[in-house]
């Protein structure tokens, strides 16, 4: 079970919404799918459901359109919206009809609500229901079908931190159980920990498609970070090769070289220092690094 | 908390167990019956939808059942007469007669025909010391003919009302007719007295003929009455129908009338066959006993008979007496309002939240989503009214009866439409309003073309509208299929307020039931295009 997405391409209106996204999710591992706000993820969501049409492209599941599915529930579980509710309904009644439309008996509700932490409110209304345990309720929903993939938009938003680690140990799971796990953030940080592979969206289109282990290289650019009251070694060691930038503290960033060859030429020239600290690029960090030509060129089409 | 879902506790058929295989394929019906049950479930889940259905059929039952009629019948005292067909008709002529035995005619001249109408309440004050028009009392007031007075020849299997008849007559305004056995009814010329008249039998055949003049004549027609007797009845009668004056105003129908009168003037009487009696008997026949205007003059050459009443199918309203079981009917506008709200809100709600897109990804075949909502829909509608109909139909019509109320007896098969119909009025108008809600998607606009599209109409053509304006928004509307309601035909030789609160409707009731089910189907169908085209 996977899901493929190829040169999809979209436009409402003038708005293009994508243009040429593509990417796989495969069984077995958490795919983050990331970028800012519009760069496409819900909509790429909704054409994988058959919710939307593309212009052109193809979304498919298992080689097939989700729009063929016989119980699609069983196939690709997904929440897109936890607010899509009707508010007089019970939380059980809402997953009771989604089980019936797949043939689903009542004892399966039982046990996605069980699993999801909502037994002791299955009989209230989910109008009442907070945030939070609307994204359950949706958990639950996308549960139902016990399906080999799952996508869910932005799940960890109005969780509370005790949320948050259930989501992340629940999401962790799933992968461990062989199931394709896609799963859209704009905050790159909800992703560290969860996610082995990064999809990160831009302006429609995919900028980056790797597992994190790989993103985090391709980014680094060594940096290395000099503690010195020293003023000669700066000019050091930019004679050594490397760009070297200073903060107001005197702290000094230094980048094109190693921390090891930044300790020799420090030495060379007899310069005190009281701390040389390699820094590991953040996934936060690498993010930004690959989406700023996305949000500045929004930023400029906006004025 | 355990994060996993253990695959054997989940109950799911081999197919979706193993990943990424294709489920084998499932009969399409299947399918369907799935998502029906899955849009019952969300029909049944919300409180306030089903309080809202049984709330509007309940209030359509108590207005059934809570009737303000009052009335003065029993059983006896409004009995109507059973006509040959097995019909409820209505009897009361004045009849100069003697028996004919075998075959024979009967030759006459209407020489003039005078009545007298109740007074127009309009110019009432000017008829000083007349007092105000009672519609049982005595016909009084001024001259004038109504329209369907008839004077004329009969052939009649006896005195007894309901007997078979045929016969040939002079009307008010409606030329010379030729009718019988109360439903039938043929047009002569447009002549009016004096006119020349016979009938003649042969065998169980009756023909019927006029002449301007006595020399030159016309068939009318050639009716056939079975089991006819040796031995009929036959001669000259009179009778004058109750009369209705309708002001069809801007605002409404106004109507005011009475009972009105008329007397025929006989000359040129032929005989010819077996007429062995050689004298003529008066008898009032039908018609109530404590009125009684008829008057006879028998003694030729001129021989006058005065009558009141008709010979005719009974109707109910202001030409007959009682009500039809159509009127226990009054509440279904407001169980129609309820189901319209429902219909376009079971849809609509799926829009204002989003919950569509939960649906169509638990079923991304629209076209069947709108079809199992339509049926599931259609059908808890039709049960329920089906239920409430025939709840107020019989109820009600036993409650009318206990308060002295005439009900008409209908066929087995006429109560069946009215129940049945009232209950696929309902349910289509629910479809309705669901696909509306489809193609307009928010609650208020839906709601508002549901009630002004299908519940305006009728309750206009109740009140505000008249005559024309009302039969044409009841022919072109939704509100048409409210002719399902109709349990009685309206018949042109019987002049009556044939509207729709009195429960005749323009269109027949198939026809009319034809016009929702056109709108319902042409709104599904843009619902359906609408709901593929868009996305979610």
């Amino acid at each position: 079970m996977n899901i493929t997405v190829d040169s999809l391409r979209k436009r409402f209106g003038r708005t293009v919404a994508l243009d040429g996204m593509s990417f796989a999710v495969e069984p077995g591992q958490v795919t983050g799918f990331v970028g800012p706000n519009g760069a496409g993820k819900s909509t790429t969501m909704r054409v994988i459901l058959g919710l939307d049409r593309a212009d052109s492209g193809s979304a498919l599941v298992s080689g097939r359109p989700y729009r063929s599915l016989d119980r699609p529930l069983c196939q690709v579980g997904s929440l897109l919206d936890a607010g899509a509710l009707q508010p007089g309904r019970t939380a059980r009644n809402h997953l009771l009809w989604l089980a019936h439309s797949q043939g689903l008996p009542g004892s399966r509700v039982d046990a996605v609500l069980e699993q999801a932490g909502l037994t002791a409110v299955a009989r209230r209304r989910a109008g009442g229901f907070s945030l939070g345990m609307r994204q359950r309720l949706g958990i639950a929903a996308a549960m139902l079908g016990d399906p080999p993939a799952v996508m869910l938009d932005e799940p960890f938003n109005g969780m509370d931190p005790e949320g948050i680690i259930w989501m992340r140990g629940f999401l962790r799971s799933l992968a461990a159980e062989g199931r394709a796990v896609l799963l859209s953030s704009h905050l790159m940080s909800e992703l560290e920990g969860v996610a082995d592979h990064v999809v990160v969206a831009g302006r429609g289109r995919t900028i980056a498609d790797a597992s994190i282990g790989r993103l985090l290289a391709d980014t680094t650019r060594g940096r290395v970070v000099v503690r010195t009251a020293d003023p000669a070694a700066k000019p050091a060691l930019t004679e050594a090769g490397a760009t070297v930038t200073e903060d107001s503290s005197g702290t000094l960033t230094v980048t094109g070289l190693p921390a090891e060859a930044v300790v020799t030429a420090l030495n060379r020239s007899g310069i005190a220092f009281s701390e040389v600290a390699a820094r590991r690029t953040s996934l936060e960090e690498a993010y930004l690094e690959l989406t700023r030509d996305a949000v500045e060129f929004r930023a400029e089409e906006a004025r | 908390m355990s994060t996993s879902f253990p695959r054997e506790a989940a109950g799911l058929s081999p197919d979706s167990a193993t990943h990424g295989q294709t489920p084998p394929p499932v009969s399409a019906l299947r399918t369907f019956g799935r998502l029906m049950r899955a849009e019952w479930t969300k029909l049944r889940t919300v409180r306030g939808w089903m309080a809202a259905l049984l709330g509007g059929v309940a209030a359509m039952i108590a207005l059934g059942l809570m009737t303000g009629a009052q009335g003065s019948c029993t059983p006896q005292r409004c009995a109507q007469p059973t006509g040959p067909d097995g019909q409820e008709v209505t009897d009361a002529f004045s009849f100069a007669h003697q028996p004919l035995t075998g075959d024979g005619s009967i030759t006459v001249r209407v020489a003039e025909m005078d009545g007298l109408i109740p007074a127009d309440p309009g110019t009432e004050a000017e008829d000083a010391g007349q007092g105000p028009q009672r519609a049982d009392g005595p016909p009084s007031g001024m001259p004038g003919l109504a329209p369907w007075a008839k004077t004329g020849l009969m052939i009649k299997d006896g005195t007894r009302p309901g007997a078979a008849y045929a016969a040939i007559m002079t009307t008010g305004s409606h030329g010379v007719r030729m009718q019988h056995n109360f439903t039938h009814d043929r047009a002569g010329t447009s002549g009016n007295a004096p006119r020349w008249l016979r009938l003649t039998r042969t065998g169980e055949l009756i023909v019927g003929e006029e002449s301007a003049d006595g020399h030159a004549w016309t068939k009318v027609g050639e009716v056939r009455l079975n089991g006819l007797p040796a031995t009929v009845q036959a001669g000259m009668f009179a009778t004058s129908p109750q009369y209705s004056r309708v002001d069809d105003g801007l605002i409404g129908t106004a109507a005011s009338g009475g009972p009105s009168q008329v007397t025929g003037a006989f000359d040129h009487l032929e005989l010819e066959g077996d007429w062995p009696a050689a004298a003529w008997t008066g008898t009032k026949i039908g018609g109530p006993i404590d009125r009684d205007v008829s008057g006879f003059g028998l003694t030729g050459p001129v021989f006058r008979v005065t009558g009141s009443g008709d010979v005719a199918p009974a109707t109910a309203g202001l030409a007959g007496i009682g009500v039809t079981i159509t009127q226990t009917l009054v509440g279904t506008f407001v169980a129609l309002i309820a189901v319209v709200v429902l219909g376009a809100v079971v849809m609509t709600a799926e829009f204002r939240r989003g919950l569509v897109r939960t649906t169509l990804a638990a079923a991304p075949r629209r076209g069947r989503v709108l079809a199992a909502k339509a049926v599931v829909l259609g059908g808890v509608t039709f049960l329920v009214g089906l239920v409430a109909a025939v709840l107020v139909v019989e109820i009600g019509g036993r409650v009318m009866v206990s308060r002295g109320v005439y009900v008409h007896p209908v066929t087995t098969g006429i109560r069946t439409q009215v129940v049945v119909g009232t209950a696929a009025l309902l349910a289509f108008s629910a479809v309705l309003a669901m696909a509306l809600g489809t193609v307009l998607r928010r609650s208020l606009t839906a709601v508002t073309t549901g009630i002004v599209l299908i519940v305006l109409p009728y309750l206009l053509s109740l009140t505000a509208l008249s005559g024309e304006a009302a039969d044409w928004v009841l022919r072109v509307t939704p509100a048409a299929a409210f002719a399902l309601q109709q349990s009685r035909p309206a018949y042109p030789q019987v002049d009556n307020l044939y509207t729709a609160a009195l429960g005749y409707f323009p269109l027949p009731p198939w026809g009319g039931f034809s016009v929702l089910v056109a709108w319902t189907t042409a709104a599904l169908v843009v619902a359906a295009v609408a709901l593929r085209r868009r996305d979610a």
